[in-house]
């Protein structure tokens, strides 16, 4: 059966959906963005110079914020705008406003903002010293461990004992669409309308820093150009700011980064350096692995600490190993701040993980295929954190659908010979097996207790009212297929209300791949309310549930007819934050992705020429719209591993233009097939398990597997770029 | 107030079929001048600087970057802009999943409608290369390529098609 039409897709694919630069207002002003030149110090001076007419602009600085100077997130360190002190290159320190945005560009231009520098601590790798502290006693923003048997002991009785440090870089989210939003005042209401993932973290900000109670103010999310984590925490930033300059200027006022600036100023993935040490017995089996995990955290807490979590949860993979021990720690930099991106800590460990199960099968004389089948879990066995497993998914049968249809062994033999004749290319295979827990970590979901509402229409039509947000992934259409089949009505029946927090409950932050598997069920509760409320019994026919809600708002007119559900996590989980041991996550998703390399040894450029994702993701619920994430996700994954280099200048971007910060174009990457497993997830919308953060985990390890599978040498290092490429070659001394 | 820029120039173009006469400065972008003066908002910038192709139109029979084109050279040109795409010629890239957030849409859907209208370049290179100019962060670019391939496939197939 075809999956049903992207909702909105005719609008995207016509021009016509409109976004927050899309929205013409009238007596709208500009706003933009002065910014610190220092990564480190004291603000000592702020210059207005004299190129423009200062009488013609609003100008917005820390002084003007009505509540605390605090952007509310896990902590509030972060100032809305910088005070007296700033802590990373390009910090906000003071906002203007005019109606033309080429006047704006010319009072940035006109402002400099004076600092006395200090020690700034730029590398997360190297302990500080006494003058570059600035958290604690140590710049550490969060240590977490996870303990399981005795590792030690494990590894002096192990077979094989493998060491080694692998890293990552960061990786800008390059969504399409960069940050905007439009601020305005009208009945003592703020309203901030624009691009993002969360509508209730930036009311939360708003309320907080403009110390305004909850009905006074609004925040409306506007389509929004993709987000991949990148919208879930900075949004708050620019809202505010926006709607600063509203308030002062009393106009509506408009702040849309240009790329440079988005590119700058935003929130980044954290850059990792992960150690592993793993003991295998005479069998290739795993006995210890011992895991150390730093993150650089950069200028301010934002979510590093669960970034970090979700981070060490997943660093072991998806194997049986009865001693682990992994530590992890965030560490303050005075780099742009490190935020949310797809995978969220995950990838980083992941990748360091199955780079290390392929170092870890040469030492036990095994192929990467038979180390990965001796080890994946099975049910009744446990994670690192003590998680039993018992979801009856065949682990085994998703590495053998993935070689299977990589044709894998074939391949492999025949680059073989394909290397050993051909003067400057080679080729190889690499895979990946990996799994991703959907939905917030530990007791993430029961703090969160999202809840979801669906109201019925004088129609008879059904109203999702949810603060679960469009950015690309199918929100729309997803909702529509669960709350049709629920209450056996058509798509065309159901009616998705606009993210507006005046009028949709809080269905926590859409991030975390719980969208469909989370709030999806929420919505399969609301609507059984619904159906409750109307007196029908639970198998009543779409017919039925239509006619009862024509009859109740036609005798009731006046009345609201809403179904309603609040979050309260499945039977027997159970997690101790303490002890970071239990039930990490209500379910994970299960993958193995095979890349096949073709790396030219005249440029050291490596190139993906065929890709095979294969997952066990609960349900199906839309395969168009399924199998776009996993080749969306895939290709950004590509790109973090091979091209998306940065070239850090003070703790700043300095390649913060797409002409040199190279993400993959449609000649960059091969197809990517993709194949679906499924194993319904009970306590997901329709059995489904989350799956958008899933595909950024495997495919950097897989093609790093794949260049040592080529040419024999070991890549620890992403992006694998040609430099470090050539560097690795010469250092093995094989170039 | 002070005058943000030099003195404008008026100029006459034919956009989507219809002669518009604007009056712009010499640095202005066609890009903002079809966003903001003329409200064609379906094009969008992604980059500026002519890398992304999100805003992509048709000057006079070929695409290009409107970020990197001033308003003043397309004086007297005609430009056609994704507002002027019949949304009939989009079912396959729907059906395919081409777009997900929908902000380097209008820019795909441009090249994507060139190549339908040229389908000759077929022959000499592949679609991923016709496609190259577009970058996209969300379909890792199948949904983009199935929809196009199968797009083509069916303009050959109605009657009158394939000259």
């Amino acid at each position: 059966m075809a999956s049903p039409r992207r909702s909105e897709g005719i609008s995207k694919l016509t021009g016509r959906e409109r976004y927050v630069d899309d929205l013409a207002i009238d007596g709208c002003w500009w706003g933009m963005t002065a910014r610190s030149p220092a990564p480190r110090g004291r603000i000592r001076e702020i210059r207005f110079g004299k190129g423009v007419d200062w009488s013609e602009f609003v100008v917005v600085d820390h002084r003007d914020i009505p509540g605390p100077n605090e952007v509310r997130l896990i902590e509030l360190d972060q100032p809305v705008l910088a005070a007296d002190r700033v802590r990373h290159v390009h910090e906000a320190v003071v906002l203007v406003a005019h109606p033309s945005r080429e006047m704006c560009r010319r009072a940035i231009r006109e402002i400099e903002i004076v600092v006395d520098r200090e020690p700034p601590a730029l590398d997360f790798r190297v302990t500080p010293s006494p003058d570059q502290i600035q958290y604690a006693d140590d710049n550490v923003l969060k240590h977490l461990r996870i303990e399981k048997g005795d590792v030690e002991r494990a590894l002096a009785g192990a077979a094989h004992v493998v060491e080694e440090v692998y890293e990552t870089g960061a990786q800008e989210h390059v969504y399409l669409e960069t940050q905007g939003m439009l601020a305005w005042e009208d009945d003592g209401v703020v309203t901030v309308s624009g691009s993002m993932q969360c509508p209730y973290y930036v009311l939360n900000a708003l309320i907080h820093a403009l110390g305004r109670d909850e009905k006074q103010v609004r925040v409306v999310q506007t389509p929004t150009g993709g987000g991949f984590g990148g919208k879930e925490d900075y949004p708050s930033n620019i809202a505010l700011h926006a709607a600063l300059l509203a308030l002062k200027a009393k106009h509506p006022v408009k702040i849309i980064y240009d790329r440079g600036e988005d590119l700058a100023a935003t929130t980044k993935r954290h850059p990792s350096l992960v150690r592993h040490r793993t003991g295998v017995d005479s069998e290739g089996r795993l006995v210890a692995q011992d895991i150390e995990m730093i993150l650089d955290g950069g200028a301010y807490v934002t979510l590093s600490p669960v970034v970090l979590s979700r981070g060490i949860i997943h660093a072991a993979g998806p194997y049986a190993c009865d001693n682990v021990r992994i530590v992890g720690r965030a560490v303050m930099t005075n780099s742009v701040p490190f935020g949310a991106f797809r995978g969220f800590g995950a990838p980083q460990s992941l990748f360091a993980c199955e780079r290390q199960m392929d170092r870890v099968a040469r030492a036990a004389s095994l192929s990467p295929a038979e180390i990965r089948r001796r080890n994946l879990i099975r049910d009744g066995q446990t994670t690192s954190t003590s998680q039993r497993i018992d979801d009856g998914t065949d682990r085994l049968a998703v590495l053998d659908a993935a070689l299977r249809r990589s044709d894998y062994d074939a391949k492999r033999e025949a680059h073989r010979s394909f290397n050993a004749s051909h003067p400057y290319l080679r080729r190889g295979m690499g895979l990946a097996s990996f799994y991703h827990g959907a939905g917030f970590t530990g007791g993430g979901e029961v703090y969160l207790a999202s809840t979801q509402h669906v109201a019925g229409l004088p129609d008879g039509r059904v109203e999702v009212r949810s603060a679960s947000t469009e950015i690309g992934q199918g929100t729309r259409t997803i909702f529509a297929t669960i709350a049709a089949s629920r209450l056996g009505l058509d798509e065309s029946d159901i009616v998705i209300a606009e993210p507006d927090t005046s009028r949709v409950p809080n269905s926590g932050p859409t991030v975390a791949s719980r969208t469909a598997m989370v709030v999806g069920h929420l919505l399969e509760l609301a609507c059984d309310d619904l159906r409750r409320t109307l007196g029908l019994p639970k198998d009543a026919p779409g017919d039925a549930v239509r006619a009862a809600i024509i009859a109740r708002l036609a005798s009731h007119p006046s009345e609201e007819l809403v179904g309603k559900a609040r979050y309260k996590a499945p039977p027997g989980i159970q997690w101790d934050e303490q002890t970071y041991k239990g039930d990490a996550y209500g379910t994970f998703a299960w993958a193995t992705y095979v890349a096949e390399v073709e790396v030219d040894l005249r440029m050291f450029e490596t190139r993906v020429i065929a890709f095979d994702a294969v997952q066990e993701i609960g349900k199906v619920l839309n395969e168009t719209l399924a199998r776009g994430q996993i080749q969306g996700g895939v290709v950004q994954a590509i790109g973090w591993a091979l091209t998306e280099d940065f070239v850090w200048k003070d703790g700043a971007m300095a390649n913060a233009q797409l002409t040199n910060y190279i993400i993959p174009s449609a000649c960059d990457v091969p197809p990517i097939g993709v194949e679906f497993l499924e194993n319904p997830y009970p306590h997901g919308a329709m059995g489904a398990k989350g799956i958008g953060e899933l595909p950024m985990d495997g495919p950097a390890p897989a093609i790093c597997n794949a260049v040592a599978d080529a040419l024999g040498v070991e890549p620890t290092t992403i992006p694998l770029t040609p430099e470090r490429l050539m560097d690795l070659m010469t250092e093995a001394g094989v170039a | 107030m002070s005058k943000p820029q030099a003195e404008k120039i008026e100029i006459e173009l034919t956009v989507n079929g219809q002669p518009v006469a604007v009056s712009v400065s010499p640095v202005e972008r066609l890009l903002d001048t079809l966003r903001y003066t003329m409200n064609l908002t379906g094009t969008k910038e992604g980059c500026g600087e002519g890398e992304c192709g999100a805003c992509t139109v048709v000057l006079d029979g070929l695409p290009v970057n409107s970020c990197l084109v001033p308003t003043i050279q397309a004086r007297g040109r005609r430009v056609e802009t994704i507002e002027s795409i019949d949304p009939s010629r989009l079912s396959e890239l729907l059906d395919s999943g081409a777009t997900q957030c929908g902000a380097c849409t209008p820019g795909v859907v441009m090249s994507a409608c060139w190549v339908l209208d040229h389908p000759d370049l077929c022959d000499s290179h592949s679609l991923r290369e016709l496609m190259a100019g577009n970058l996209c962060r969300c379909t890792g670019y199948d949904g983009i390529i199935d929809g196009l391939a199968a797009a083509l496939d069916a303009s050959n197939q109605r009657p009158g098609a394939g000259a």
